[in-house]
């Protein structure tokens, strides 16, 4: 289930009291409603599913996270694992 | 009207049994399509010179002493016009690609139209003389045609069928009966962008997107690559059912397996951005404008380079290899280094939502 | 595309399932609940490269897959009717009814319509005010907000000719029911991230507390998936059974109160059907009374209808978990993509048809199964 990618908010505006935007995805823009993060503006990084905005991606987090992972990276080069195609070898045996 | 059907008769005990009456499925070029031509068509047709049942995009005919490739296509685009072409770039190069896959020089172009009464001449005029520079861009002419104007609300805007017949060589031969194990996969260029271009002005899906069809003529690209001295044993282009189907239909017709590097798979950052917008796989998506080569593992680096060469190749990449193993079976690495079966789409993709 | 791409990284792929490897001293059952998620361990072969102890259960999270029989043939009764336009998500269009799905009634000449949002239908019921357009409302938590506002738009609009035919259903108690199940091997569960970024956190808290099972909340990337994975493993081999969220950039513990509030008042909760599995109680939403003129099945008479499953179909243990698709009898053979016998065959990420493309070349012998 779900769908969601994350797209850059360039463009906000409101019919009938709904706001939308313009989100750009990679290249590939769509107009999604922002109906559900009224703290959403032009700049953010939304999470949209089925055309509808769910969360600001937090981008700070995002960075942390790939941080995180990366530094998962660096212990193993500690530990001396050896990264192979099919599984780790240590170099500890 | 027509025999009764006897569903009892026929060969496969399974698929057309599931559907009584034509679905969008049975023109999306993949398993269902196959079981129309397989169990229907076929059978119904006769083959006496075992010519069809080959099942190429292109029938390779022997007439005195030489050798003529002949293929026929219809074109149902819609909406008729996308980005970066209509439903005329369609018509001319798809079958001279058709034609030029068999290793032939495509030469000439019969046009069959069926056009909706209703249909503005103004559309026609912009379809029409599309066909006519692309004609001329490929080398090759339209020789004859036929035109029917059916009531209003029969058909669909347009409805065109081309038929193109072109020379092969003497010693020019392609085919899967040449794919041998260690056999290079090589593709053309970046894949996915006719799909994506068309679905982007597909009602209920538009989107914005910079993204145009590659619809082009590779006939051109074909002569090079054989004049190259490369061992070219088979050439296809990949267009509905994407390169996945190309990939197991001469997987199957070969019998051989294919392995392919994903990461190794040419997509457009924007392309890749659609479709996981939409949650399709660029391996399914459509293209016009290229071509997989299987060539002789010897020879891959010579191909690639006489490709880079042509404007048509320029983005040519290795993205796998024949393999023996899972014979009929195209398998991908994937990017974390894991494995999955590229299997044979059922029918054209979907959007998911999940 | 940013935030996406990154998160599939190769590189970190590997430190992420060496440093699994490296955790995990014992086997261990996981399962994910979100179809999206399983679809991501296919797609990448990420079962492939974890230890040979642990083993994933895919579970019941793909709503497509358990859409109710009975919903399945409302819908395509409804799209068969002249004077509709039909509209769904594409995953829906091949799912098996009794006997058809609505790519059937597509070429039966039913308008079915395909849309990327619910929106799009309450746009084509203001272009066609003759004809009644209806929206097929399946999914879990995290389509609903998109349903739900379709219903106050038409509401607002003063739109007579558009109803929604609704079916969610709620994860937190699928995953009570697996874990009462006497039957039960999951050890741990990757919570569906999305629905967590509208429903927050706090409702598998008392879940956790009262199997004692870890709940990691999951995003669905290939390293979002693995840092789900290995965070679950870490505490399964340190014997802890805590709520943690490994989807930090898209998921708070609140979740979206908007959203929430929204779909409080649009929806209400109902027993639920799930097709292979049987009624879940207090498991899915239906729309509250309030709404009752949008409600599809109220506006259109759809009673009387009999449903048929295939016998042979072992889709309901396949979706708790306790076969996988190779171990069904039926698979490849009388079911496959092109003639599904169940729902988990047609869905892109159903584990019949995650399997079937994917996994073919292994077979129960093989010892391909987990």
């Amino acid at each position: 289930m779900c769908l969601g990618v994350p797209g850059q908010v360039t463009a906000v505006w409101e019919a009938n009291g709904t706001r939308f935007a313009t989100a750009d995805f990679g290249g590939v823009t769509k107009e999604i409603c922002l109906a559900y993060v009224p703290d959403v503006v032009v700049g953010d990084y939304t999470i949209v599913h089925v055309g509808f905005a769910l969360t600001r991606l937090d981008e700070a987090s995002a960075l942390e996270t790939l941080e995180l992972f990366r530094s998962v990276g660096l212990l193993d080069e500690e530990l001396g694992v050896v990264r192979t195609p099919t599984g780790p070898t240590s170099a500890a045996g | 009207m027509t025999d009764h059907l006897d569903l009892e008769g026929w060969s496969c005990p399974m698929p057309l049994r599931d559907h009584p009456q034509v679905v969008m499925g049975h023109g999306g070029g993949g398993a269902l399509s196959s079981d129309l031509v397989e169990h229907l068509l076929l059978p119904a047709y006769g083959d006496d010179g075992g010519v069809l049942a080959q099942l190429g995009d292109a029938a390779v005919l022997a007439i005195n002493g030489g050798r003529i490739a002949m293929s026929t296509d219809s074109f149902v685009v819609r909406p008729r016009f996308f980005p970066g072409g209509n439903v005329g770039d369609l018509a001319v190069n798809g079958t001279v690609n058709d034609v030029a896959m068999t290793g032939a020089r495509p030469l000439h172009l019969a046009v069959g139209m069926v056009l909706e009464e209703g249909l503005q001449l103004a559309e026609l005029d912009l379809i029409a003389r599309t066909m006519g520079r692309a004609a001329r861009r490929a080398g090759v002419g339209i020789v004859t045609g036929d035109t029917k104007v059916v009531d209003s609300g029969h058909g669909d805007g347009v409805y065109l069928t081309t038929t193109g017949i072109g020379v092969i060589d003497e010693g020019v031969d392609l085919g899967p009966h040449r794919v041998r194990p260690g056999d290079a996969v090589i593709v053309s260029g970046p894949i996915a962008l006719h799909g994506i271009a068309v679905m982007s002005v597909r009602e209920g899906l538009e989107f914005g997107s910079e993204i145009e069809t590659d619809c082009a003529p590779l006939n051109g690209l074909v002569v090079a690559l054989l004049a190259s001295g490369a061992d070219v044993h088979m050439l296809r282009d990949p267009t509905r059912g994407g390169v996945a189907a190309t990939l197991n239909e001469i997987a199957t017709s070969s019998r051989t397996g294919v392995a392919i590097e994903e990461r190794a798979v040419p997509v457009p950052d924007a392309v890749r951005a659609a479709c996981g917008f939409l949650g399709l796989d660029p391996l399914y998506v459509a293209n016009e404008g290229k071509l997989v080569a299987f060539v002789a593992a010897e020879h891959a680096e010579l191909a690639l380079a006489t490709m880079h060469a042509h404007e048509y190749g320029v983005g040519a990449v290795r993205i796998g290899t024949v393999v023996e193993e899972h014979p009929g079976v195209v398998v991908a690495r994937t990017g974390i280094g894991g494995t999955r079966v590229v299997g044979l789409p059922l029918a054209e993709q979907l959007p998911r939502i999940c | 595309m940013r935030y996406l791409d990154e998160f599939g990284d190769p590189d970190l792929a590997r430190a992420l399932l060496d440093d699994i490897h490296r955790t995990v001293t014992k086997p261990w059952a996981l399962m994910e609940v979100c179809g999206g998620q399983t679809h991501t361990i296919i797609r990448n072969g990420i079962d492939q490269l974890l230890p040979e102890q642990v083993t994933l259960i895919h579970g019941p999270g793909c709503p497509v897959c358990v859409t109710p029989l009975e919903m399945i043939d409302r819908a395509l009764e409804i799209a068969s009717r002249p004077d509709v336009i039909f509209c769904s998500f594409g995953d829906m269009l091949r799912v098996p009814g009794s006997g058809r799905d609505l790519f059937r009634v597509k070429s039966d000449g039913g308008d079915v319509r395909i849309v990327y949002s619910p929106l799009d239908a309450v746009r084509l019921a203001q272009e066609h005010p003759d004809k009644q357009v209806v929206f097929f409302g399946i999914g879990f938590e995290t389509t609903a907000p998109a349903n739900a506002m379709t219903v106050t738009m038409a509401q607002q609009l003063g739109l007579t000719n558009f109803s929604l035919l609704v079916s969610h259903v709620l994860v937190p108690p699928a995953i009570t029911a697996l874990m009462e199940s006497p039957v039960r091997r999951v050890q741990a569960f990757l919570a569906a991230g999305h629905v967590c970024t509208v429903m927050g956190m706090a409702d598998y808290q008392p879940l956790v507390e009262k199997y004692h099972v870890p709940i990691v909340v999951t995003g669905f990337e290939p390293l979002d998936v693995l840092q789900g994975i290995r965070q679950a493993l870490v505490q399964l081999e340190e014997g802890r059974a805590e709520l943690e969220n490994a989807y930090p950039r898209a998921v708070s513990y609140e979740g979206n109160a908007v959203a929430r509030q929204v779909v409080g008042e649009v929806f209400e909760t109902c027993d639920r059907a799930w097709r292979g599995i049987g009624v879940i109680p207090m498991s899915g939403w239906r729309l509250a009374p309030e709404f009752a003129d949008f409600d599809a099945e109220l506006r259109f008479d759809v009673t009387g209808i009999t449903t048929e499953e295939s016998g042979l179909c072992r889709s309901g243990e396949v979706l708790q978990g306790l076969i996988t698709p190779v171990e069904c009898a039926a698979f490849g053979k009388e079911c496959t993509p092109r003639a599904p016998l169940g729902a988990p065959m047609v869905s892109s990420e159903g584990a019949c048809a995650a399997y079937y493309q994917f996994r073919r070349l292994e077979s129960p012998a093989a010892g391909g199964a987990r």
